[in-house]
């Protein structure tokens, strides 16, 4: 017998190499870019490994995007874009707030554009350079094309909106699997789709919107009971609170674009601090020369964004209400979006839902995590021993039957979807020329003991003896669960095919209770194949006995004819029975008493062939 | 009876094991293969299945999940070399005839 070595585990299954895919978290003021390595979402750093990329895009000599844009904010604010986010999917009416960018404006019907050094740019175009440059650093980083990416949206997003949102993800060369709901994605990050069941809600405090939403798992789905936010409230504004509070005490005159950018810059990085420390010094050089030297305290930085913290509990007052929850129903709190990492506003959420928030990823990236597990389990990644992706699993295998009502296995259980197996069959008989296809459903070997899906016949088989065709079975089962089998006639190219849905009327109780049956009854199947086995084996023998002894039963003596004949019909006595072991005795029995017969077939056949021939033609 | 490991193998599995750096252990089971009966499926275990079978040898943890083990019952693994060549080889008392290559038996 052959030696064998060890293998991993699945290896001897053909396996489906890994399909790279990201998920991006597209937002006001960073995005990022993960992916699941090895079971575990990482966020995707760029070359100098920072995570971020500020979601800021600079029409100069060429195109810059993140870092190196931020750093010209300030001194080309006319063609350095933030914020765009804000803009996407919106007419200029639609803008409250178009005197706080410091762009020039174009109206165009439905749709803002912004007028640049290099021409009329629209958000989407402007969208797409930043999700550009997170696909080729995801392309960098895992080393190939991209099969596919979930960006996500806020909640709160419209149609249009979302809308431009895809569109600027095309315009970037990525293939959208899906667009995600930013809380969703978070609580994917946490988790929570594992955990237990019940109410969880979603701040998300980002740099431009904020939005809050109250999810409801159950059975590994989550449903979105209610949201509110504000598109326009974020953590700008709390630098933009900042911004005013230094022209407030420092008393200085109109401003410079620049002037204003720099200053916005200094508020931002006084608040960042001020989540570590206590104080926070802003000191600024103005184009007029004059110097700026302050310091902000956490007291004093509380107090000038109350209004904002207070305006971010609104929305969640409200969203409660429409789901008619009170804050105690709430099981757990989902912190996302940089802001949140401020002192005040984690104290405000712990104290009106009576409980500490959820922290402890990094609320930068929570989102993009849910993303990238999304996006790994719409590319059709097995993540492995996660519950929740059971949903994405055939249930029992799918099959088909063989010669003597046992099953033969194409589609193995667990095995993710989509996918497609194929596996050449072939006639039983000489001359046959039609086969009927009988596909079925579950872990036993008897068909008679799994369930039937579907059958239909694939015709017009050119006639040859049998097992010389050739007949390539297909099973595909698409992402929605639909299985479509197909058989093709390798010589002619005939071809017939059929679709089910195999879960269709199928319960989560019954599909166990088949799994069960097949566990119990394991040893009575395996009986049951081995009977089955040998009595195809045996009809085989008998058929083909039957017909030598037609044609060629002048070979034999009588005797012999008469130990062949009884041989045969004990087999033909036993093959209707249950008697395995006899069986196979038989079958043997007659094989042996066959052997000089054969023998002497042969020599004929040899010498039929060779008459009248010369020795010299025959090669 | 279960599943039984010689002491040989043994020791090369716990070899092949650490040299792995993970897996719990020894998954053994059959699939069949083709037209001709049924193959072994020899594989490093990762996790215990609920279902599984589990038995111990020589301080190794082999499981069988419930559908191979009417196939394996009794069966020893043994370490053979043969010539140049250095494997695992099933000793199944339930196996009628193997093919030629031994990869494939039938019960």
């Amino acid at each position: 017998m052959a030696l064998l070595q060890i293998a991993e585990p699945q290896q001897a299954l053909p396996k489906k190499p890994q399909r790279r895919a990201v998920g991006i978290d597209l937002g006001t003021t960073n995005s990022l870019v993960a992916t699941v390595r090895n079971g575990i979402p990482v966020v995707l750093a760029d070359e100098q490994g920072r995570p971020l990329l500020p979601s800021i895009v600079r029409y100069g000599e060429s195109v810059e995007v993140g870092y190196d844009a931020q750093a010209a904010q300030s001194h080309d604010p006319h063609n350095t874009i933030v914020s765009v986010k804000r803009l996407m999917g919106r007419g200029l009416a639609d803008l409250s707030d178009a005197r706080r960018f410091p762009y020039r404006f174009i109206e165009a019907p439905g749709l803002v554009q912004i007028q640049t050094r290099t021409g009329i740019r629209t958000p989407v175009e402007v969208s797409s350079e930043i999700l550009k440059a997170l696909r080729l650093r995801a392309e960098t980083s895992l080393g190939g094309e991209l099969a596919g990416a979930v960006v996500t949206v806020p909640a709160y997003f419209d149609d249009a909106q979302r809308q431009a949102t895809k569109d600027a993800a095309r315009l970037a060369g990525l293939k959208v699997l899906r667009l995600l709901n930013e809380p969703t994605a978070a609580a994917i990050a946490y988790g929570l789709d594992n955990g237990s069941e019940g109410v969880y809600a979603v701040y998300d405090l980002g740099g431009g919107t904020f939005d809050l939403s109250i999810l409801r798992l159950s059975r590994g789905v989550f449903e979105v009971l209610a949201t509110a936010g504000d598109t326009a409230l974020g953590g700008d504004d709390f630098d933009h609170r900042v911004y005013c509070w230094i022209l407030e005490v420092s008393s200085i005159g109109p401003l410079s674009a620049g002037d204003t950018r720099l200053l916005m810059m200094k508020a931002r990085e006084a608040k960042e601090n001020l989540t570590l420390h206590a104080s926070a010094p802003i000191v600024a050089t103005l184009s007029s020369g004059e110097t700026l030297s302050l310091t902000l305290t956490v007291d004093t930085f509380a107090s000038i964004t109350q209004t904002l913290v207070g305006k971010t509990l609104g929305p969640v007052r409200k969203a409660l209400r429409d789901a008619r929850l009170d804050p105690s129903q709430i099981k757990g709190v989902v912190m996302v979006g940089g802001a949140t990492r401020m002192p005040q506003i984690q104290k405000a959420v712990a104290e009106f839902f009576g409980q500490p928030p959820l922290n402890n990823l990094n609320p930068d990236q929570v989102v993009a995590l849910g993303a990238a597990i999304q996006a790994n389990v719409l590319a059709g990644n097995r993540a492995e021993g996660e519950d929740w992706l059971l949903l994405d699993v055939i249930p029992l295998s799918l099959g088909l039957e063989t010669m003597g009502g046992l099953t033969e296995k194409i589609i193995l259980r667990n095995a993710t979807i989509p996918i497609a197996r194929r596996q050449e069959f072939t006639t039983f008989r000489d001359g046959q020329t039609a086969m009927a296809i009988h596909v079925v459903q579950g872990e036993r070997e008897r068909v008679a003991d799994c369930r039937s899906l579907a059958r239909f016949e694939l015709r017009g088989i050119p006639p040859m003896t049998a097992g010389a065709a050739r007949i390539q079975v297909t099973f595909q089962v698409d992402a929605d669960g639909l299985l479509c089998v197909s058989a093709r006639e390798q010589t002619k190219g005939v071809e017939t095919s059929i679709e089910v849905k195999p879960s269709y009327g199928l319960s989560d109780t019954e599909i166990a209770r088949m799994l069960q049956e097949s566990y119990a009854h394991a040893a009575d199947d395996m009986n049951a194949r081995a009977l089955a086995e040998a009595q195809v084996d045996a009809e085989r023998i008998a058929t083909a006995t039957a017909g030598a002894l037609q044609t060629d039963g002048g070979l034999l003596l009588a005797p012999e004819r008469d130990a062949i004949e009884h041989a045969l019909a004990e087999v033909r006595r036993l093959i209707s029975g249950e008697d395995r072991r006899a069986l196979q005795a038989a079958v043997d029995a007659l094989n042996r008493v066959t052997e000089p017969f054969a023998a002497r077939r042969m020599d004929r056949g040899v010498a039929r062939a060779l008459t009248g021939r010369r020795v010299d033609a025959l090669n | 009876m279960g599943v039984t490991l010689t002491e040989t193998a043994a020791r090369h599995i716990a070899v092949n094991l650490n040299k792995r750096g993970r897996g719990i252990g020894l998954r053994l089971g059959v699939r069949t293969s083709g037209c001709s009966g049924l193959a072994y499926k020899l594989e490093y275990a990762d996790d215990v299945r609920p279902e599984d079978h589990r038995f111990e040898s020589h301080g190794i943890t082999v499981v069988v999940d419930p559908k191979s083990l009417p196939y394996l019952e009794g069966t020893e693994l043994d370490f053979a070399r043969e010539g140049l060549n250095e494997g695992f080889k099933f000793n199944n008392p339930n196996v009628k005839d193997a093919c030629g290559c031994g990869e494939s038996f039938n019960v």
